[in-house]
């Protein structure tokens, strides 16, 4: 076939691009993409993978982009280079997405309309779907295989290395032998075909690095879940809920392997499918209150369910783990879309005056440590704890640094009276401060016949006693305010990426949670085009005292965040007393992972939300200057 | 259970328990009920049933939600821990509770706003997870705390203080807990201790989810004349189906005259429980007969009590999940953490 809108410019990039795939929900296509992502991480190069996909088992259009960055950034790429469009549902959409300049490969089986013929870009057909009817049998091989082929067809085009991709089809069809055969078949399609018809290498291709060799490509979920399990979490309930399905899915899978005894293949772990999120939560707290290090996870709809028993928990001091892997909101939203919406909501969850410790991990790596961070503080202050992921950190796999284990690590289990401390003990006194901190010891049922006490609700005294007595209710809120304020000194401090040691610069970005890698990536960028930039990346709440010196010593600060309402901002302001319009908004909130160019458009003044006082631009050089309206 | 404050000296001649407990040792704080209430007799035979159990106090643990039921939880078994969390939402509580140390004995009290409106589903789900605890429904037909609005179980017709008669037909949890597979299910009433304590036993004894709808009249709001939820009113319509004995693991079992008049049902950890049918063709131990029974004497306005049926082969929640027997709270940390080289085993495999 030959080329269709003429020929352009080479532009040859190696190991800097990125191509995105569209494909039916539901047809095999993750398998063949994750094989493509992992192919070129094992050739030693960075590489992220993004899963756009629907609310949907099976049908809808779906897309899976992946970046190469030989100088490692992981941040989703706002342009790409190639897009592989497969469904001819969204070929409109595919040939639009296309940056000037780049390649569109289509399924020509189903030929692509006049219509949609665009200039300025490179089309390539390969009849994927007719050459995998006249070469297998059967409805679903022919459609599994197809995807096999278009990654055979990538391989050629991007250089992909076939020894890499022959070695990991044998890795997973090992057993299946005919499985195996047919998909090297599948492979050599694409392949052959893309060599015979087209030159090969696009402009832009892979070479050989050795930058992956101590890394490992995970999920945020699946880093949570092995978290869990290495803190010693022993009971997990859940209601299932995209897209915090799969933490509460690794957690089995890692217990099944790991916390099953080998003998009576009896289970160490004990893992509740509620009937909502509601039970879920009191399942919890219920653990906790037993002494289990336990924990949900969840997302925006279940943690609104939770706010009741989030409010008990906290006013009877009971520890417990939630996780809470945001999506698209309000109400519903978009399930399978990624956002921040609710760090307002979480801070100060359930009525009344509460407060609750949050950690926000910005990738997977940090949901294993944070994970294990969670439990600790959980059970030292006594009360829940919030880990606040992402749909993109949770269920995108990452390039990230393999985890390692400190076998010294004996976890925190906070100030809890064991029998022989209750026997010197004349009267247990469940509510009271002895060491000044806000904590009290807590006793667990069935330790000690001296150790009971009335968990309760309603207005209680610091012997857990039921007061409507202003005084002795008093004693107790003002005492969990103090609680919390300790909690801001042993909580997480924030990641900060000075330019200089010596003076603050002339921007300081906030940020959290997933946004790290676009902020880092646009960081550099500012810099590189002689910007002076300072970043703080926020990794918990209450904030710690540096977070405000921060503030303080930047005058202009940009708060970077994926939600409408800049409620990072309004919580910096909540909690800091420094005025709300001292800090300029940049908000994504879409539902897609953010970009470096948003926020580097952001900061030079393009779509930021109006707030004073913003950047000048003094001191920059003329060509960013040019780019500020 | 006190409704007077009692001197802190101890009688000399007060019985003591194998435990060397007397029965003030079963007991809590000051109810703050009613006169009358029939909670307090529940709280009461609870009490009596302890002490009779020798249960170490500090190793049960209390669970409860809202209302003037779930406060009871205060007035007995002082030592123990108790748990008075939220409206309609003891049976989690419980579920993580007993997940965590399965070797307490759970005393859950509710009450009928508490397990069949807020609560209805949590209660449902506990039952289908055979989650081993005890729950006593003490069932007034009304709200009390909140002055006398129908709760879901008071019946057709039954008129409120006001004179306001409930037009929505009620839940009936012996009826509900039939049918979604509880394997220990009894119907008692506050004003008759003789039945109500041995059940109580035979219930906390009970290798799984055992539920007790327990007729506890409202003084205050449900015990006039118009209410089928009175005192009067139970006593006139009861209909007592097959009275129990509980007999304990240690003590012997007496051959006794008319044993034959006697089934039983050994329990899982040994003890047993004795029927006497009243009703000749009442088989305790048949789930779908039970039913039956108990559809067709509501419709003649009869208020069937006893223990109504049991199941004790069904295995509970740890059972059917294949659980350690030992607690999970007492695992060593060691024998939870893979360790250091597991994990760096484990990373090859994400590569």
């Amino acid at each position: 076939m030959p080329e269709v809108g003429g020929s352009h410019p080479v532009d040859s990039r190696v190991n800097d691009f990125a191509f995105k795939i569209g494909t039916v929900n539901g047809t095999g296509s993750a398998s063949a993409n994750s094989l493509l992502m992992q192919a070129i991480f094992r050739m030693g190069i960075p590489v992220t993978g993004k899963n756009v996909f629907p609310s949907n088992i099976q049908g809808l259009p779906t897309w899976y982009e992946i970046r190469v960055s030989r100088d490692g950034y992981t941040a989703r790429p706002e342009e790409v280079d190639l897009v592989v469009a497969l469904n001819p549902a969204t070929y409109a959409k595919d040939v639009a997405s296309v940056r000037p300049g780049g390649y569109l490969l289509y399924d020509s089986s189903w030929p692509l309309d006049d219509s949609l013929v665009r200039e300025g870009i490179t089309i390539l057909g390969i009849p994927f779907g007719k050459m995998c009817v006249e070469s297998f049998e059967g409805d679903r091989e022919r459609t599994l295989l197809r995807n096999i082929a278009y990654a055979g067809a990538l391989a050629a085009l991007l250089e992909i290395d076939m020894d890499v991709i022959g070695e990991m089809l044998r890795e997973k069809f090992s057993k299946k032998r005919a499985l195996l055969d047919s998909n090297f078949r599948a492979i050599r399609l694409g392949f052959d075909y893309a060599k015979a018809h087209y030159d090969c290498p696009l402009p832009f291709r892979l070479e050989r690095m050795n930058a992956t060799s101590d890394s490992i490509l995970i999920d945020g979920n699946a880093a949570a879940a092995l978290g869990a399990v290495y803190a010693g979490a022993t009971v997990g309930a859940w209601y299932p809920i995209t897209p915090s399905t799969s933490l509460m899915e690794a957690f089995k899978e890692y217990c099944e392997r790991f916390r099953v005894d080998p003998v009576t293949k009896q289970r160490k772990y004990a893992l509740i499918q509620a009937e909502d999120e509601l039970a879920a939560a009191g399942m919890v707290i219920g653990a906790g209150w037993c002494g289990a290090r336990s924990f949900t996870s969840t997302a925006g709809p279940g943690i609104s369910l939770m706010s009741e028993f989030i409010g008990l928990a906290y006013y009877t001091e009971i520890p417990g783990v939630f996780f809470d892997i945001q999506r698209t909101g309000p109400s519903t939203g978009m399930p399978t879309r990624t956002q921040q919406g609710d760090l307002l909501s979480i801070a100060y969850l359930s009525h009344g005056d509460t407060k609750h410790i949050a950690l926000f991990p910005a990738n997977p790596e940090e949901c294993f440590y944070l994970a294990v961070n969670a439990f600790d503080l959980a059970e030292r202050f006594q009360t829940p704890v919030f880990v606040v992921s992402d749909l993109d950190i949770g269920m995108n796999d990452w390039m990230c640094k393999r985890f390692a284990w400190d076998d010294s690590y004996r976890p925190d289990r906070g100030k809890v009276l064991g029998p022989a401390e209750l026997d010197r003990v004349q009267k247990f006194a469940r509510y009271t401060d002895v060491d000044g901190d806000g904590v009290a010891a807590r006793t667990l049922p069935g330790a000690h016949p001296r150790g009971g006490y009335f968990t309760r609700g309603s207005g209680h005294d610091k012997n857990a006693a039921y007061t409507e007595d202003s005084a002795d209710y008093l004693e107790v809120v003002d005492r969990l305010s103090r609680k919390l304020a300790t909690a801001a000194t042993a909580v997480p401090a924030p990641e900060v990426h000075n330019q200089s040691d010596d003076r603050a610069a002339e921007i300081g970005i906030i940020s959290l949670g997933g946004c790290h890698s676009a902020v880092l990536e646009a960081v550099d960028r500012l810099r590189a085009d002689g910007h002076s930039v300072d970043y703080m990346r926020i990794r918990a709440f209450p904030f710690p005292p540096s977070v405000q010196a921060f503030i303080n010593a930047h005058k202009c600060c940009y708060v970077v965040e994926q939600n409408r309402d800049g409620q990072l901002r309004s919580l910096l302001a909540i909690e800091t007393g420094i005025a709300r319009d001292r800090m300029t908004s940049i908000l994504d909130y879409g539902g897609l992972p953010l970009t470096a160019d948003r926020v580097v458009r952001g900061v030079l003044g393009e779509n930021a939300a109006t707030h004073t006082p913003r950047y000048s631009g003094v001191g920059t050089v003329a060509a960013t200057a040019a780019r500020q309206r | 259970m006190a409704s007077i404050t009692k001197p802190p000296v101890r009688h000399p001649s007060l019985p003591t328990n194998a435990l060397g407990f007397t029965k003030r040792d079963y007991e809590g704080a000051m109810s703050t009920l009613c006169a009358g209430c029939g909670h307090d007799s529940v709280t009461a035979a609870l009490v009596q049933a302890l002490w009779e159990l020798e249960l170490p106090p500090h190793r049960a643990a209390k669970m409860s939600g809202i209302g003037c039921s779930s406060k009871t939880t205060a007035y007995f078994l002082r030592q123990s821990h108790g748990f008075n969390g939220v409206h309609g939402r003891m049976p989690a509580l419980a579920t993580g509770a007993n997940a965590a140390n399965r070797q307490l004995a759970y005393i859950g009290i509710s009450g009928d706003g508490d397990s069949l409106s807020i609560g209805l589903g949590q209660l449902c789900h506990a039952i289908r997870r055979n989650l081993n605890m005890m729950y006593v429904l003490e069932n007034n037909g009304v709200y009390g705390l909140t002055k006398g609005q129908f709760s879901a179980s008071a019946d057709v017709g039954s008129k409120s203080k006001r004179g306001e008669a409930n037009v929505q037909p009620p839940i009936d949890p012996v009826l509900l807990a039939l049918s979604l597979g509880a394997t220990f299910v009894a119907r008692s009433f506050s004003g008759d201790k003789a039945q109500l304590v041995p059940i109580l036993k035979a219930a906390i004894r009970h290798n799984g989810f055992a539920l007790i709808d327990v007729i506890s009249p409202c003084v205050s709001f449900n015990d006039h004349e118009t209410s089928t939820k009175s005192y009067r009113y139970t006593r006139n319509h009861y209909l007592e189906v097959a009275p129990v004995d509980f007999v304990p693991l240690r003590r012997e079992i007496a051959t006794e005259q008319g044993e034959d008049a006697l089934t039983s049902v050994t329990m899982h950890d040994g003890s047993v429980v004795r029927f006497r049918k009243v009703a000749n063709e009442y088989d305790p131990t048949n789930r779908d007969a039970a039913y039956a029974y108990l559809r067709a004497r509501h419709a003649h306005g009869e208020v069937v009590t006893g223990l109504l049926h049991i199941d004790e082969n069904a295995p509970d929640m740890h059972a059917v999940a294949g659980t350690v027997e030992t607690p999970l709270v007492d695992l060593d940390f060691n024998a939870l953490c893979p360790g250091g080289a597991a994990l760096a085993e484990l990373m090859d495999e994400y590569r």
